[in-house]
């Protein structure tokens, strides 16, 4: 087997090749031809990059569609937010929105934690992947799937958007938590330290898609595969399906926890309309464009469709809605496996044989 | 008799839920997944008054013509939705799903296209726009005639699926589609059926809310998020499912809103409904079969 | 499998080394780096000098933001056609919010470092303001924000063009103490605006022998306001002062009637109706109630006629202008008056220019207070007719003073 060969072929040395060639791209081409302003979009699209691979491995290879996956990017976002405000907040004072809204006069107890970097930098991923941990073992234990799971989960989403916006005084309410000026003592005005933020949301997303590779190499991988597409099967092999789809809802939780976080170093900001129905299911969409049981497809998606969008808004604006709309109905319509199988499904068809579909 | 009207304003939102998830059980039922456009075929029905209104000047009259009109109008439009997209994925419920929201962004888009984005005004016919004193309670005529609309489309829909040859054969093909198909009757062609009376029922829906709140782009997605979980929390293709828990969540969201104000009413009849899934993962009524899945 | 997990650990030890260093060389917060001091410098070498305009063009705020919009390329033309600024026609660069915060605080970004541009306009929802804040601070770049708010903000880098809760809130309570109302019901939606509101009217009430008897919230979009109304049928308050927003006003007003109850013996004070929601929910509903503004249509100055009579001319004979059109309108002559009086486009020096700085705008002789960067403006209280146009039945009789803080009234001292 020449060298060639070997390095194109599917199998770690390929894997090893991909992870570098997109360090490298991610680390260094980005940095050193793009603007500062389009390096702070890019940190905010890695950061989808980085709730698709959840899903990618929760919906994709694990057949659960999560249309709530803003209830764990928000739970980590809020805990970095919180964090961050309290950091920059002189000591004995409260918050800036708190002292405006003028509803409390010292900091509620729930805040008190989140004051240590050491408790608010862990929360960030292990909150939502305990809510995720709590919620699966009930939902899938249970056995609730498909439809009933996807619809629950929004409702959790809206519930969670809904209860944040009511509690004004303590959570900022619709403005949310806003002017975010450092991260952990840095200036995040200052464009090196921004480049950091960067830097460090693309060395997550690299974790993440290493983390998510080799769970989908992993025997657990082909276990989740077969709970997908026949729950009874595993079942009588003598696995518990729940425990199986719990780690997967529990993995992808964190994940978007993580990119909750990351947002807020990114954006600064964030209040509940990016946690909402509506960008729950944007998260989705990056992921069935991208090709859902792919190992890149959700990324690559995501942050295809989120760069579209600011591109695209620029030009287009409300006919952009149609080029998004229709490009999901398209996809998910005709190429199920995502832009990802384009190539596949045109050599098949050019060789006149039918594509394969799977759901 | 303070309880009395929290009643009233339960069973009043009851029925506006009702009324807006019906089609939807008929297409659940049908294609095993919510349609998630099903607000903005209620949109449909919504602007159908406006366009009516716009011939027929009598805001009774027209209201009244709308009701059938309305019912063709979503209705054609949810059977191009079929023919032209769902058919196809029948065997993949979940793109299904996600498809259907792609559809409802479109739909949204192209109605702010043709009808612009501020919302359109329609008149009342002044006998719907007062109330009925009974005793210390007031009735408004609109919810009265919204709730008898309700129960009008319950009736006929029930009669429709247990008393007529077509209805046997929807339920057959809800029950078990490959049992339907082997025993000859054309499921393609109940499904058809299925979809048009489902999403005609959406734009009766819409022509009644067009008493209570804003005709415009996003109106579909005002009460969709609460019919997603009457028809889940009833059970699949389960009308009296969807009946008893209209009524329960509209009850539940208007005897909590006199307690503790709107938004933690919401939030804790979502969180209600989620744990009542958890009691009943398939929902109050199920079809009890022998599958295992 | 071993190689490959070496190699995974080598490329994260050096993604880690990489970003260690970028970080030992950022600034410390509090240390002065080169980098944030730096001002937004406007592309001004040109004949044209650009402005931006940050409106939401897409999603649910469009349908008001729109007219917004249109209102400022109105000024930017009519400007550009009487000579420009300092004798630069102005080029408007026009960027889509998509009712999305952070997608404000992007553009808002993107005009600043990329388009280089002398001032931004736009904004609507305070959530969106909130969000733009620090990007203008940050870069030292100028926003003007034409909408009416809840006030407890006075940004340096941003001009407030619309009312502040003592030009628009207290003047609408005056009114009503003056009609002798001595009870209100509170009804918002969920945000920050009317959250803020509310509570001031209840200082305000309890300073004034008034009596809050409920204050109820429905979320953003909700329609269902069957539980509300009747609430308000059995309290019987004098009045009710409405802080809704948005499709909820439209199901509101047609519940509120669909109970029996009516501006005669339940007038409703509104201060986010103006002309074209007041189009949109109908007459039908709305007749006899009151709302309370800065600018109507219909407001009698020579100003006025000549600028609805633009508008019309630009955008259509059927549509209306309204308090935030007006306001967009006058920011960007307000911005030409400061810029002419530096002499320059530079933020600084239009910053320490516009103390002072009057314009006679549609809606009256406005003046720009430096010290907290509002404008004083005269408020009115209007009535909706038969026909859907509002007609003013009271006014302050002379602009008044913007008080974002609220610092004059004793009975707001415990508010902040």
């Amino acid at each position: 087997m020449s060298a060639l060969d070997r390095l194109t072929r599917p199998g770690p040395l390929r894997a090893a090749l991909g992870f570098g060639l997109g360090a490298l791209v991610l680390l260094v081409v980005a940095p050193a031809t793009l603007s500062q302003f389009r390096l702070d979009l890019l940190a905010k699209y890695l950061c989808f990059g980085i709730v698709a691979v959840g899903i990618g491995l929760a919906w994709g290879r694990g057949g659960m569609l999560t249309l709530g996956q803003g209830v764990y990017f928000g739970i980590g976002a809020y805990a970095m937010a919180m964090h961050l405000k309290l950091a920059q907040t002189p000591p004995g004072e409260l918050p800036d929105f708190m002292q405006l809204y003028g509803e409390v006069t010292e900091l509620p107890l729930w805040w008190q934690p989140f004051r240590q970097a050491s408790v608010a930098v862990p929360a960030t991923v292990l909150l939502p992947m305990l809510v995720a941990f709590v919620l699966g073992q009930a939902v899938f234990r249970r056995r609730i799937k498909g439809p009933y799971f996807a619809i629950l989960s929004q409702a959790l989403a809206a519930a969670m958007a809904i209860l944040i916006v009511g509690q004004q005084g303590t959570t900022g309410g619709t403005n949310g938590l806003t002017d975010i000026t450092s991260f952990f003592g840095y200036d995040l005005g200052d464009p090196v330290n921004r480049t950091t933020v960067y830097v460090v949301v693309a060395v997550c997303l690299l974790g993440c898609l290493a983390v998510a590779r080799q769970l989908m190499q992993s025997r657990y991988g082909e276990l989740l595969v077969a709970v997908r597409d026949a729950p009874e099967r595993v079942r009588f092999l003598g696995y518990d399906p729940a425990n199986v789809q719990t780690f997967a809802y529990t993995v992808a939780a964190g994940m978007a926890g993580l990119a909750g976080a990351m947002f807020v170093c990114a954006v600064q900001a964030i209040n509940p309309a990016s946690i909402d129905i509506v960008p729950s299911i944007a998260f989705v969409i990056g992921v069935a464009v991208g090709g859902r049981a792919t190992l890149l497809g959700p990324a690559l998606g995501a942050i295809g469709v989120a760069w579209l969008t600011t591109a695209a808004s620029e030009a287009l604006a409300d006919r952009w809605t149609y080029i998004q709309g229709g490009l999901f109905i398209l996809v998910v319509a005709f190429l199920p496996n995502g832009l990802a199988s384009l190539p596949r499904v045109v050599g098949d068809a050019v060789r006149r044989r039918p594509a394969e579909v799977t759901s | 008799m303070a309880v009395l009207t929290q009643l009233f304003t339960g069973i009043s939102f009851g029925a506006v839920l009702l009324l807006v998830a019906l089609g939807l059980v008929l297409t659940f039922g049908q294609m095993n997944v919510i349609n998630m456009a099903h607000g903005e075929l209620i949109m449909a029905g919504a602007y159908t008054v406006y366009m009516l209104q716009k011939v027929v000047t009598s805001a009774g009259a027209s209201l009244l013509v709308a009701l059938p009109v309305a019912f063709v109008v979503s209705g054609l439009l949810g059977l191009a939705m079929e023919m032209l997209l769902l058919r196809r994925l029948y065997h993949r419920p979940l793109d299904t799903l996600l498809v259907t929201w792609g559809l409802s962004l479109v739909l949204q888009q192209a109605a702010r296209d043709l009808f612009g984005a501020p919302n359109k005004q329609t008149a009342a016919p002044e006998w719907l726009t007062g109330a009925v004193e009974v005793g210390a309670l007031t009735l408004p005529a609109s919810r009265l005639f919204i709730l008898a609309v309700a129960v009008v489309a319950v009736g006929g829909l029930s009669v429709a699926l247990t008393a007529t040859s077509l209805g046997r054969r929807i339920r057959a093909v809800v029950q078990n589609r490959n049992l339907a198909a082997t025993s000859g009757i054309p499921t393609a062609r109940v499904d058809r059926t299925t979809f048009f009376i489902g999403s005609g029922l959406a734009g009766v829906a819409g022509v009644a809310l067009t008493l209570l709140g804003a005709i415009g782009p996003s109106m579909g997605t005002s009460y969709i998020v609460d019919a997603f979980l009457v028809v889940v929390a009833g059970g699949v293709g389960r009308i009296q499912g969807a009946v008893v828990m209209a009524f329960v969540i509209g009850m539940l969201n208007a005897l909590l809103e006199y307690q503790v104000g709107a938004s933690v009413a919401k939030v804790l009849v979502f969180v209600a409904v989620v744990l009542f899934i958890q009691w009943r993962p398939q929902g109050l009524f199920t079809l009890r079969t022998r599958s295992l899945a | 499998m071993s190689r490959q997990s070496t190699r995974r650990t080598a490329l994260t030890a050096l993604a880690a080394t990489v970003a260690l260093t970028l970080a030992a060389c950022g600034a410390k917060s509090g240390e002065t780096s080169t980098a944030t001091t730096a001002a937004a410098t406007a592309d001004t070498t040109g004949g044209t000098v650009k402005v931006g305009l940050l409106n939401s063009l897409s999603g649910t705020m469009a349908i008001s933001e729109v007219t917004v919009r249109d209102s400022l390329l109105l000024a930017v033309e009519q400007i550009n056609a009487s000579g420009g600024v300092l004798g630069k026609k102005i080029e408007p660069v026009s960027e889509d919010g998509a009712s999305d915060w952070p997608t404000f605080a992007e553009k808002a970004q993107k005009l600043i470092s990329v388009d280089k541009v002398a001032a931004t306009f736009g904004g609507w929802t305070s959530a969106s303001r909130k969000q733009m804040l620090p990007v203008f601070e940050k870069n030292k770049a100028l926003l003007f924000y034409p909408v009416q708010y809840e006030g407890l903000e006075a940004s340096p880098y941003i001009f407030y063009t619309g009312a502040t809760t003592n030009q628009q809130i207290i003047p609408a309570l005056d009114y009503l103490k003056g009609e002798g109302k001595k009870t209100l019901f509170l009804v918002g939606s969920d945000y920050v605006f009317p959250r803020t509101a509310n509570k001031e009217i209840r200082a305000y009430a309890e300073a004034n022998g008034m009596t809050v008897v409920d204050e109820q919230y429905k979320p953003l979009g909700n329609t269902e306001f069957s539980a509300i109304v009747d609430k308000i049928k059995s309290s019987k308050p004098d009045a009710v002062f409405n802080t809704l927003n948005g499709d909820s006003n439209v199901a509101f007003w047609k519940q509120y009637k669909s109970v029996g109850l009516e501006a005669a013996t339940t007038p409703v004070m509104s201060v986010s109706i103006a002309e074209e929601e007041a189009k949109a929910i109908g007459p039908q509903y709305l007749s006899g109630q009151l709302v309370a503004w800065n600018y109507y249509m219909t407001t009698d100055t020579p100003k006025n006629k000549e600028f609805v009579a633009a508008y019309k001319a630009k955008y259509g004979e059927d549509k209306p202008t309204s308090d935030p059109m007006e306001a967009a309108y006058v920011s960007v002559f307000l911005w030409k008056a400061m810029v002419e009086k530096a002499g320059s486009f530079d933020v600084e020096k239009v910053k320490a220019a516009a103390d002072g700085i009057t314009f006679d705008a549609p809606e009256g002789l406005v003046t720009v207070d430096g010290s907290n960067q509002h404008i004083a403006k005269t408020a009115r209280i209007g009535k909706i007719g038969d026909d859907g146009t509002i007609t003013e039945v009271w006014n302050s009789g002379k602009p008044i003073e913007p008080d974002p803080f609220l610092k004059t009234y004793d009975w707001a001292a415990g508010l902040s």
